[in-house]
């Protein structure tokens, strides 16, 4: 259901500043993916509006994809862009972690 | 029927999947439990890694079982070199679609964790893995970078927990190694998870000598072997030895070989020592203990056996000159590749690397008979019970291919001599002791047998002379209350001689007198008879002329009264 789905969020603006590209990577439609997935939309929508793309990749159907990014735990969030490459793991219900590992938020 | 199945079944061993790793599968009685994970463990350097990879390689090469090599320390580049030097072509069986690996790298100044996860990638990652190449093995080395680079430790142990199981419910073999803790068996306490077989792996030093050990610390449902095991690593990979069998169950030979001295065979009943046995030869600096220990290699290659001479001390070379010089060519067999030499010293390995080498190359030469001289040397390198464990532990292994063995032990000086400074006289077949005796200014070697199983062996001293060709028994001269050896020998000896010659010659002139006598008696006795017969004619003689002159007379009477016409 997630697929690709927030695509359409991506291409909404581009105009300002950094483009942020992240990769979601789940393992089958958990509860925690699901939760991770609208975690993450929420959190981007209220931080990133109309400059982050986020592309949800299902191990299951794509298992080999998970060596590139090194994923092991699930979910992962991997931020490609902008750099430098950074990775968080879990449901992403701790808001504020969250943005202090996207760098949206100095860490203390 | 039925009831001769179900007894059958009930015997049935557990299913095991061999390792390919030599000595492992002997000490496991077949390798690692089938289809179950496998926790090995053990501290930085101490080869876990080499032996996932080698269970990995071999199943490939030597089983057919394709298997999966997932590292989280060491890339996939890495452990290929690092393994290239151990002969193992891992890139090509990459290539062949029989291995995959994978590298797990975990930077944790990269993560973030924000609630709960689980380690589904792992999974999906390690499942992809094994459907691309069919694995049936698969090694995890070092789990434990986990626990370093993800938090939450508790999401951690159940997900292990789960990865253990899901490797079962796969129902590959695996190996997982671990990190061995402060005082507990691994760090983080896994082999609660891991519960069929734990294989410990050692690297200590001891007397600046490194040694590796193996053990298997449990393997549940099957009985296995549960010492230590010295262990090592060489260009073939991992061996561990399972030299110190538990029972001693070897078969024996009534068979006979010779000493090669004939008269040392003589006084082990005729036929020398048997074959596969241990025969130790002690003595002090001197006595001619390699000497005796080469005739026997000599003779062994002379009938057409092996031989391999493990010299502690001596280059081949030099044994080859000293050998030459009392008349035994031991060159001419190494040039037919009858004897082989190997000349180390003692302090040029550990002790398992020794014993290790001398299983090697026994395995690889298979000789007929084994000479080690001297042992001694080997004291230098460990402690004595350490030594001892070790010998017992090669001469079990040599006892049970049925090899004889010749041990060479100095003495030192001032010991006794019925003693051997390893104490492994109790491990002796047979015991020649070979010592020194001084008298009137002269050093000369006695050889006895101290000690020699199952044969009715000689009681007597000898004297074991060296010579230009060759090796001597002399029997020494035993006189009241003494025993003479070399030139007090020889000079008692020729003394005995001068008196046999004396009192020979004595009685040559006795016979003669008597002979003489007897003649003299012969001729008087000649004359006397000679006299006799005489005497007998004259009497008869005498007679006769008797008569004739009673004829006379009476004829002259009767004339006489004729004439005067008497009446």
């Amino acid at each position: 259901m997630k697929q690709r789905k927030a695509d359409k969020t991506a291409s909404k603006s581009r105009e300002s500043k950094e483009h942020w590209d992240l990769r979601l990577y789940v393992a089958g439609q958990t509860a925690r993916a699901v939760a991770a997935f609208a975690n993450l939309q929420k959190i981007c929508e209220d931080h990133l509006p109309g400059q982050y793309r986020i592309e949800v990749i299902d191990l299951l159907k794509n298992p080999q994809l998970a060596k590139g990014d090194q994923i092991l735990a699930v979910p992962t969030l991997v931020r490609k862009l902008p750099e430098p490459v950074r990775k968080i793991i879990g449901d992403l219900s701790n808001t504020e972690r969250v943005l202090v590992g996207l760098d949206l938020r100095p860490r203390d | 029927m039925a009831n001769a199945l179900k007894n059958r079944v009930s015997h049935i061993q557990l299913d095991k999947c061999k390792t390919g790793i030599s000595g492992l599968d002997e000490i496991t009685e077949g390798g690692l439990p089938r289809g179950r994970p496998t926790l090995v463990c053990g501290a930085a350097g101490c080869g876990k890694t080499l032996l996932a990879m080698e269970f990995i390689v071999r199943g490939i090469t030597e089983f057919n079982e394709p298997g999966v090599f997932m590292s989280f320390e060491e890339t996939a580049e890495e452990l290929v070199k690092n393994v290239a030097s151990l002969g193992f072509d891992v890139d090509g069986l990459v290539r062949r679609k029989k291995l995959a690996m994978d590298y797990v790298r975990i930077e944790r100044s990269e993560i973030e964790v924000t609630g709960e996860y689980d380690l589904e990638g792992l999974f999906v990652r390690l499942g992809s893995a094994i459907d691309a190449v069919g694995a049936k093995r698969v090694a995890l080395d070092t789990i434990e970078a986990l626990f370093a680079g993800l938090p939450n430790e508790a999401i951690l142990r159940a997900e292990l927990r789960r990865l253990f199981r899901w490797l079962k419910d796969k129902g590959v073999t695996a190996i997982i190694t671990v990190e061995q803790g402060q005082n507990t068996l691994t760090r983080h306490g896994l082999e609660e998870y891991v519960s069929d077989c734990v294989i410990f792996l050692d690297h200590r030093v001891h007397n600046q000598v490194a040694t590796r050990r193996l053990r298997v610390i449990k393997y549940r449902g099957s009985k296995h072997g549960t010492n230590e095991y010295p262990t090592l690593i060489d260009e073939d990979g991992l061996s561990v030895l399972p030299i110190s069998s538990l029972e001693l169950n070897y078969p024996v030979s009534e068979e006979r070989v010779s000493s090669g001295i004939g008269r040392l065979d003589a006084m082990m009943g005729g036929k020398g020592y048997y074959r596969g046995s241990s025969i130790l030869i002690s003595g002090t600096a001197g006595t001619g203990k390699t000497s005796l220990a080469a005739a026997f290699a000599d003779k062994t290659c002379r009938s057409g056996g092996r031989c391999l001479y493990f010299s502690f001390e001596e280059s081949p070379e030099q044994i080859l000159r000293n050998m030459r010089s009392i008349g035994i060519d031991l060159n001419r067999w190494r040039k037919k590749g009858l004897l082989r030499f190997n000349s180390v010293r003692p302090t040029l390995f550990g002790l398992e690397m020794h014993l290790a080498s001398i299983h090697k190359m026994v395995k690889d030469f298979k000789p007929q008979s084994v000479i080690m001289d001297p042992l001694t040397n080997m004291m230098s390198i460990g402690e004595a019970d350490e030594v001892k464990a070790m010998f017992t532990r090669v001469i079990d292994f040599l006892k049970s291919q049925g090899i004889t063995t010749i041990f060479t032990s100095l003495t030192a000086g001032g010991d006794a001599l019925e003693q051997s400074e390893i104490g492994i006289s109790s491990l002796m077949d047979t015991w020649l002791l070979v010592r020194m005796l001084e008298t009137s200014g002269e050093r000369n070697r006695l050889l006895y047998i101290l000690k020699s199983r199952g044969m009715a062996h000689s009681n007597q001293m000898r004297e074991f002379v060296l010579s230009d060709d060759g090796i001597k028994l002399v029997d020494v001269y035993i006189g009241p209350g003494e025993v003479l050896t070399g030139s007090a020998r020889l000079g008692q000896e020729s003394q005995d001689r001068a008196k046999a010659l004396a009192a020979e010659q004595a009685t040559a002139v006795r016979r003669r007198e008597l002979d003489q006598e007897e003649a003299n008696l012969k001729n008087q006795a000649d004359t006397i008879a000679a006299r006799m017969a005489m005497i007998k004619a004259e009497r008869k003689a005498a007679k006769q002329s008797d008569l004739h002159r009673l004829e006379q007379v009476e004829k002259n009477q009767a004339g006489l009264a004729a004439a005067r016409k008497a009446d």
